[in-house]
């Protein structure tokens, strides 16, 4: 399903991983205009999948950030029926979703039950507002 | 990009010649000490590290003024400054600290064992004690971040999802593993299963007297899906300390030596911290195939010369996921490789974890699976592999990790 969460308590905020957070500025700023941004090298094309400073593949430092599609399928995915943390309410999803470009973010799924969510399933990018300082991208059925 | 990807792991680097790999057989382990595995032990960390040392080198027959090294976790709360101020240990030569959580189990037994071989050191505790059921932190600095808040750049990006917390990172792995290899819950539930018989033979295990069966398995409260209560270890409060010593010591000690044939580590490449998902295929555990690699190397053995092995088990899917990557069986087989249990239990083709292990004996991060490797070359196990020769255990999995080979 989709998560629900307990309005007095603090979602984990990307912000709290301080300096070193920098690193994925771009992609935050992107889904606060609605879009998923991946790193790319800009040598050699290969995907910096979590950002890196630098490519593993040619070792060039010359990176640029580009707009993913959104869409995707589902490769692989998990309920907790515990809760970790006491900003959400169990059971809830986290799935990792293969994007049409190759790289794969961690997400959540909106709107879809947990009996009919399986690996290779479309889905496709919604962005939510989880609290007043953060929009997360989750992931819909396609269509 | 499937087979491109293991194919990758064959061009394997340049590596040191084989007759420089001065580790081999160079040291010993000469003694084990525990404490009680418990849910609650009602005592701080360092005293429970100190009555595990205390336990360790009367064990080995040693004095406490013969210890000169030691070799922490990174992530224990004790440290040997402390230890060696209240066990009296007059001076150590050589002290070092291994990374990655339980990955750093045999890496202690590498950074002892090379320490001993250059001759920095001759008498070694590679140790850990956690209060990890009661969550007791006596002697915690307040505020010390915990592994959810530590500051890697990476878990901003998972954990404003939820995804936060060892047993789901491990879940998102075996449920890809679970779906590509077609395996089902029973058959997960057989690993359960025979390190629960093999616990219930062991009067130190946390489930000495509870049997399990397939069907409570699979019927058992699902935690993270698919991930199910006996799937995972039973955090545990207790301590271990394990004594390496130069082979030339340890003939002259009281027990009979676990010489180290081998004791290696493995890093891979674009990893994160029990999430490395982005690899083209994830279920996989390439740090162990590293590891295991290196092993075979360096000793010469072969998986088939096994006679015993301790697989780190935090989680139930790692089992067959290992016997896979440390080549007991072909890729997508380690499911095969345990159901119904016959070639997993006492008896078995490959004994494993037969003290009953992180899944039902305690989960002391590795160290208590060292010691049941130990008794098993001693021939002092509850579930003694008749006539064993070479005893096996890996380290922590989806982090840099670690293995050795004991032989008798
Ligand atoms: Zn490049």
């Amino acid at each position: 399903m989709s998560v629900e969460y307990n309005a007095d308590q603090k979602i984990p905020h990307p912000a709290m991983w301080g300096v070193l957070y920098k690193s994925s500025t771009p992609f935050w700023d992107g889904v606060k205009e609605k879009r998923v941004m991946l790193q790319r090298c800009k040598s050699c094309g290969y995907w910096l999948n979590p950002p890196r400073p630098m490519c593993p593949k040619c070792r060039s430092q010359e990176s640029e950030w580009v707009a993913a599609k959104g869409t995707g399928k589902i490769y692989s995915w998990v309920t907790f029926n515990e809760s970790p943390h006491s900003a959400f309410k169990t059971p809830y999803e986290a799935v990792l979703v293969e994007l049409d470009e190759g790289p794969r973010i961690v997400s959540n799924v909106v709107g879809i039950n947990s009996d009919e969510l399986e690996i290779g399933m479309p889905v496709e990018v919604t962005f939510e507002d989880v609290a007043e300082d953060l929009t997360l991208p989750k992931f819909k059925k396609v269509g | 990009m499937f087979d491109e990807y293991l194919a990758r792991r064959y061009r394997t680097t340049t590596r040191p010649k084989k007759e420089h790999y001065l580790v081999k057989d160079s040291a010993a382990i000469v003694g084990i000490g525990a404490t009680e595995f418990s849910k609650d032990s009602g005592r701080s960390e360092l005293q429970m590290v100190c009555e595990a040392v205390k336990a360790a080198v009367d064990d080995a027959g040693l004095q406490m003024e013969e210890i000169d090294g030691f070799v922490r976790f990174e992530m224990d709360y004790t440290d040997e400054m402390h230890i060696c101020s209240s066990l009296g240990i007059p001076k150590l030569t050589y002290f070092a600290e291994c990374g990655w959580g339980g990955g750093a189990s045999c890496s202690t037994i590498v950074h002892a064992a090379a320490a001993i071989a250059a001759g920095v050191a001759e008498c070694i505790v590679c140790y850990r004690g956690m209060n990890e059921a009661s969550g007791r932190r006596y002697g915690r600095i307040p505020g010390t971040p915990s592994i959810m808040t530590a500051p890697r750049d990476h878990f901003g990006s998972i954990l404003p999802f939820g995804h936060c917390t060892p047993p789901g990172w491990v879940a998102m792995f075996a449920s890809r593993y679970l779906h590509e290899f077609d395996a089902t819950a029973e058959d997960l539930a057989w690993v359960s299963v025979v390190c629960r018989e093999h616990a219930n033979r062991n009067p130190n295990a946390i489930f000495y007297d509870r049997p399990l069966t397939v069907q409570e398995c699979v019927e058992a409260r699902m935690i993270i899906e698919p991930l199910r209560l006996y799937d995972c270890c039973v955090d545990t409060d207790g301590a271990v300390a394990i004594i390496v010593a130069s082979a030339e010591k340890a003939k002259k000690l009281k027990q009979k030596p676990a010489y180290i044939v081998g004791a290696t580590q493995g890093n891979a490449t674009e990893g994160e911290l029990m999430t490395s998902y982005y690899r083209p295929v994830i279920s996989g555990l390439p740090e162990a195939w590293y590891t295991g690699q290196e092993l075979w190397r360096v000793t010469g053995a072969i998986p088939s010369d096994v006679n015993v092995a301790q697989f780190y088990d935090a989680f139930s899917p790692l089992i067959p996921m290992q016997l896979e990557e440390y080549g007991f069986c072909d890729r997508g087989k380690g499911m095969d490789f345990c159901r119904g249990g016959d070639r997993i239990r006492l008896g078995g083709e490959l004994p494993c974890n037969t003290s009953g292990s992180h899944l039902s004996e305690a989960y002391l991060h590795g160290m208590n699976l060292i010691a049941e490797a130990v008794r098993q070359i001693r021939g002092t196990s509850t579930a003694q592999v008749k006539n064993a020769e070479l005893s096996l255990v890996t380290g922590g999995l989806g982090i840099p990790t670690s293995a050795i080979l004991l032989r008798n």
